[in-house]
């Protein structure tokens, strides 16, 4: 091999021993970060519990907030330990997360942001540090500066921890609310015996029908129901998917024994649904409820008439 | 993100007669279940099951179905894998067609359990098999937390 | 023919019950293709020689309709209706009807009841009243 090669590999095995030793250094740092917080968990939990973001928390008990600081210490103590501290999933942070959750929603709840719960959580940093710094033998060095260094970086992904369960439990609210909104938008009633109604409002997208479809074929169980009429006055617009909805829910229901009417179809509706050219099949159609109403009554036998005049109601 | 997938659950079963069938519906089922799809969601998605599996038998000559647990968190999954060695799907454009057919419909009722299932996709070549996967994920409501909402 | 061995629990045939004019199928659980098939050729059997001029399949014992299953159900019907019995299909589900639905199959020429009881009561109605081509909640 050439003098050249010689020097050239001997450069990279350097280079690599350098990267190697980098490695060994930034791993023994956040070890000793680690046995620092597992050493001092008492104290750290005690300071945090003074902090606004357990002490708004745990209103009643200040033992239950150094408990709940002892938690998320432990935590990070775990995390410091693998050696990887900017890493957000890290399994190490699973055993705080239920209660970091708990806790991001209860400030939440206050009416605080996502951003907000986190800078509160940089509080958590400086009375970890300041520990740090106290106890160390030697607090200007480079060992210490290097542990303390390790320790921002730590307490920077808890905030993002801490940020990523406050926007998860954000969306899990949301994710209830339309929920209920789906289901209060669609309630159905039941208009006679053997007849139910629905009033489908607003636009009749893919989930409302599932709702719609869910709600309605129940309801022709509890209330044996041979007809239902879906009545879309309240759709502002019906094209070719929306049919293909109504049509499957009319398909559904027919399975079950019951024959749907639809009604609400207002003249703008019905120009469009024939310059589409949508093909409802064979589905009766009446242009109010009323209409509907009385020709299901009608199929189902019942005549109503007006009284004689002069003769009182009872 | 990829979904992550984990195979210590994942699940291979045989097809190779009706009683096979009636298996993959079994625990198609008890996978979906256990998962917290809700019963709408589970019946959609063993009867899809039911409709890839029979093909993987009468038009494949056999073969084998994957359960997979997926998650992407927080959502949670199920992917269901029929793959054959069979002649091979010769058109799979005709065959997925999306229309929306009453009663008839094409033979191998593909087009029909893609309306299922959230992910579908077909890896054919003719002649040398068969692959048909589908992925559902857990809609509705989570639990909410205690205390909260 | 031959039909596969059933596993330990299953029953070998879907029995069917003969209450006056009227046979009545209760699927239940699982079903077999191989027994579906024998069931259709066993209803066909009776409707041709027996007094038999409805047939209701109930179906609330059954967890999921796929298209198999639809098409015998359909094919029970067709076949019923040419040896001049009736069919009708009662006992379905939401989760099943909405499946169904969604899968596109409506099955359009078979006439439907929410129960057992109203399949009977269709089936009375439709005698007395004996109005070919008009049949209650079929579209």
């Amino acid at each position: 091999m050439t003098e050249w090669c010689r020097s050239w590999r001997d450069g990279l095995f350097q280079w690599e021993m350098m990267r190697v030793s980098e490695q060994a250094t930034a791993e023994s740092v956040a070890r000793e970060l680690g046995a620092f917080l597992e050493r001092r968990r008492e104290q750290i939990a005690q300071r945090w519990a003074d902090a606004p973001l357990f002490r708004t928390v745990f209103t009643v008990s200040r033992d239950e907030a150094v408990e709940a600081g002892k938690a998320v210490v432990d935590a990070l103590a775990d995390v410091a330990s693998t050696g990887r501290l900017e890493n957000v999933a890290a399994p190490g942070f699973d055993s705080a997360r239920e209660q970091l959750g708990r806790m991001a929603a209860s400030r939440a709840r206050s009416g605080y942001s996502p951003a907000q719960i986190a800078d509160e959580a940089a509080d958590l940093r400086t009375a970890t540090a300041d520990l740090l710094h106290g106890e160390a033998q030697d607090p200007s060095g480079d060992e210490t500066r290097d542990v303390l260094l390790a320790l921002t970086v730590l307490m920077g992904t808890l905030r993002l921890v801490i940020m990523e369960t406050t926007i998860g439990a954000g969306e899990e609210l949301i994710a209830r609310q339309r929920q209920q909104l789906l289901e209060v938008a669609t309630p159905v009633i039941s208009l006679w015996e053997g007849i139910v109604a629905v009033p489908m409002i607003g636009t009749l997208d893919s989930a409302r029908s599932q709702m719609v479809m869910e709600s309605l074929l129940e309801a022709i169980v509890e209330q044996r129901a041979r007809y239902a009429i879906l009545d879309i006055t309240g759709v502002p617009t019906v094209d070719s998917l929306v049919a293909q909805h109504l049509m499957k829910t009319v398909a559904a229901a027919r399975l079950m024994g019951a024959e749907c009417v639809v009604s609400g179809i207002r003249p703008a509706i019905a120009q469009t649904i024939v310059h589409l050219g949508i093909d409802l099949g064979s589905v009766v159609t009446r242009g109010s409820l009323a209409d509907a109403l009385a020709y299901a009554l009608t199929r189902q036998g019942i005549e109503v008439s007006r009284r004689a005049a002069g003769v009182n109601p009872r | 993100m990829t979904p992550a997938s984990d195979p210590v659950t994942a699940t291979s079963l045989p097809i190779g007669s009706d009683a096979d069938l009636a298996w993959v519906r079994h625990q198609v089922r008890r996978f979906a279940a256990e998962l917290g799809f809700g019963l709408v969601q589970q019946t959609k998605l063993v009867t899809a099951a039911s409709e890839l599996a029979r093909n993987t038998l009468i038009h494949g000559g056999g073969g084998e179905a994957l359960i997979t647990p997926v998650t992407d968190a927080p959502a949670r999954g199920l992917r269901l894998s029929f793959s054959d060695t069979g002649p091979g799907i010769r058109d799979v454009e005709l065959a997925t067609t999306d229309g929306y057919t009453t009663g008839g419909g094409l033979g191998l009722g593909l087009s029909g359990a893609r309306r299922l299932v959230d992910e579908f996709t077909i890896d054919t070549t003719p002649g040398e098999g068969t692959v048909v996967t589908l992925v559902a994920w857990v809609t509705g409501v989570p639990a909410a937390r205690p205390g909260s909402g | 023919m031959t039909f596969p061995t059933p596993f330990p629990g299953s029953l070998a045939a879907v029995p069917v019950l003969v209450l006056g004019d009227t046979l009545l199928v209760s699927l239940q659980g699982e079903l077999h293709d191989g027994v579906a098939e024998q069931l259709q050729q066993d209803i066909a059997h009776r409707v041709a020689h027996s007094e038999a001029t409805g047939v209701v399949i109930d179906v609330s014992g059954v967890d999921i309709v796929d298209s198999f299953l639809g098409r015998v159900i359909a094919e029970i019907a067709a076949n019923a209706r040419l040896l001049a019995a009736r069919t009708v299909l009662c006992g379905m589900g939401p989760a099943v009807a909405i499946t169904l639905a969604e899968l596109g199959l409506t099955l359009p020429g078979v006439v439907t009841a929410l129960d057992v009881d109203r399949a009977f009561e269709l089936l009375r109605q439709d005698a007395s009243t004996a109005a070919p081509g008009e049949a209650a909640g079929c579209t």
